[in-house]
């Protein structure tokens, strides 16, 4: 009885190893996405009255070396603010979180096919174009950046501006000098070589 | 020659960008269907925040605190009632307040203290998140917010008891349990106790127990419509005073909130508007009041 349960445990931890994807990186490298779920994304408004920063360490990434496809999902609850009660505002007022829970981006990395084959030897600027959805809006933007592999690892690095009125934010008169017409955005992904057993091919 | 060259290039990154985004397309659709799968499978545990604006609903309080290192400044008006006549010009002449300061120690621990005109009473108050109402993973259905605080007050008195601090003291106690059903609709429930060091009549009980309804509805982002019933459920409370009735409105204007509010109860503490409302509100015995509540980040929290 116990035998067979020792080999069920075997076999259950060769699964997992499979699964994992552990040492198998070529494969993985052949299959070609990176994802994580742990990314970082802050933004900053400057105004004249203040100046607003959020931070957020939960953004789902996943990346396709093959084609230069990126996408990220950012959990907006998941801001954090200095200022409690800013935090609150953010979700109920302007971003209506409630709502629209996520801002999304997919994008094309612009150039891939040269970007990507040059991307082994050394880091990389990058451009790239795609539609980004947030408070229900979608709009197409340019997002400059850095890739480089790492480690076995894709370090992205990407910033871009964001205007809220674009994204039909409605600011207060009352405020409306607290909030930067433009705010900077910071995207800072390590994502992981991730095995086919773990993505659903479409 | 440049602008040609420049041109060419330009042309043959479009046509690059074209090749490589018609495909593209529904594959792009298909990452962030994959990004959503990935992340769906183990929801996180998000907490359900601002279930109201303020910590008071209009007279009692909410089950919300406000963030770790926020100050409220609280400032209370009861004016009335309006079937007081034009000698007290409809009530002005017998305006009573509360100053009130809070102060958020933790998330989830708020301490409190006021003073009202109303018997010169000093109040101070604990209160404490125990359960958050929360989505994903074991999710809570319910806030649970325990409130408990002391009235004193420091009328001089001319009967023929002495008045010991012990004598002049108050107890409230509430669980306030609420749920934030959508954006727009938060409903709460406080079974309330409140017992008296010392009451002056026969007949009438230290102990008075209450249950107590309300809730909010948003109209717009900034301005939600709320009521607030108390139901006394102790006999004599039942035929010598008025259940509390409120009915107002909150405006969020940035850091304030103002509540302006129509009530049948002058207090504006546990004891004095749960078990001694006297007047009527469906026969002219109608306050009108206003909360002013100003926040101050006094400790900003750090970001990692």
């Amino acid at each position: 009885m116990s035998k067979t349960l020792l080999s069920v445990g075997r076999a259950g931890i060769v699964l997992i190893w499979t699964l994992l994807g552990l040492g198998s990186s070529s494969q993985a490298w052949a299959q070609g996405k990176y994802m994580t779920r742990g990314g970082h994304i802050s933004f900053f408004s400057a105004s004249i009255m203040e100046d607003i920063e959020a931070r957020n360490d939960k953004v789902a990434a996943v990346f396709d070396v093959v084609t230069g496809q990126i996408a990220f999902s950012v959990p907006v609850h998941e801001f954090q603010f200095k200022r409690t009660l800013m935090q609150e505002h953010f979700n109920e007022n302007y971003m209506e979180s409630d709502k629209y829970p996520k801002a999304t981006f997919t994008g094309q990395v612009l150039n891939a096919a040269q970007v990507l084959k040059q991307l082994p030897a050394a880091g990389q600027n990058v451009e790239a174009e795609g539609n980004m959805t947030m408070h229900g809006v979608t709009h197409k933007i340019i997002v400059t950046g850095t890739l480089q592999l790492r480690d076995g690892q894709l370090v992205v690095f990407a910033y871009f501006n964001i205007a809220p009125a674009d994204y039909s934010i409605d600011i207060p008169l009352l405020v409306r000098e607290h909030i930067a017409k433009s705010v900077s955005v910071r995207v800072n992904l390590t994502c992981d070589a991730v095995s086919p057993t773990l993505v659903s091919q479409p | 020659m440049k602008k040609l060259l420049t041109l060419l290039t330009r042309a043959s990154l479009l046509g690059l960008v074209l090749t490589w985004a018609a495909p593209a397309a529904h594959a792009q659709a298909d990452l962030l269907g994959q990004l959503d799968q990935e992340t769906k499978k183990d929801a996180p545990k998000e907490l359900v925040d601002a279930t109201f604006k303020s910590t008071r609903l209009i007279n009692g309080h909410t089950v919300q605190t406000p963030g770790e290192g926020t100050l409220v400044f609280l400032i209370s008006h009861r004016i009335g009632p309006f079937n007081s006549g034009s000698y007290e010009f409809f009530g002005l002449d017998q305006a009573k307040m509360r100053l009130a300061l809070e102060y958020a120690l933790t998330d989830r621990l708020e301490i409190g203290v006021g003073r009202s005109t109303l018997d010169k009473t000093v109040d101070g108050f604990l209160k404490y998140r125990a359960i958050r109402q929360s989505t994903g993973a074991h999710a809570m259905p319910v806030s649970v917010t325990l409130f408990g605080s002391s009235a004193i007050t420091t009328l001089h008195y001319n009967d023929n008891i002495n008045h010991t601090i012990g004598l002049r003291t108050t107890y409230s106690y509430q669980a306030l349990i609420a749920r934030k059903f959508s954006s727009d609709l938060s409903l709460q429930l406080m079974p309330t106790l409140i017992h008296r060091n010392l009451v002056m009549n026969e007949g009438q009980k230290n102990d008075v127990y209450a249950i107590g309804a309300g809730g909010r509805y948003k109209l717009t982002k900034r301005f939600s419509l709320n009521a607030e019933y108390y139901c006394v459920l102790d006999k004599y409370t039942q035929d010598h005073y008025q259940n509390s009735l409120a009915v107002g409105v909150d405006i969020e204007t940035g850091g304030h909130i103002f509540q302006l509010l129509l009530t049948n109860s002058i207090g504006m503490i546990e004891k004095q508007f749960i078990a001694e409302t006297t007047d009527n509100f469906f026969k002219g015995g109608i306050y009108f009041g206003f909360n002013i509540n100003r926040n101050f980040t006094l400790k900003q929290r750090r970001l990692h």
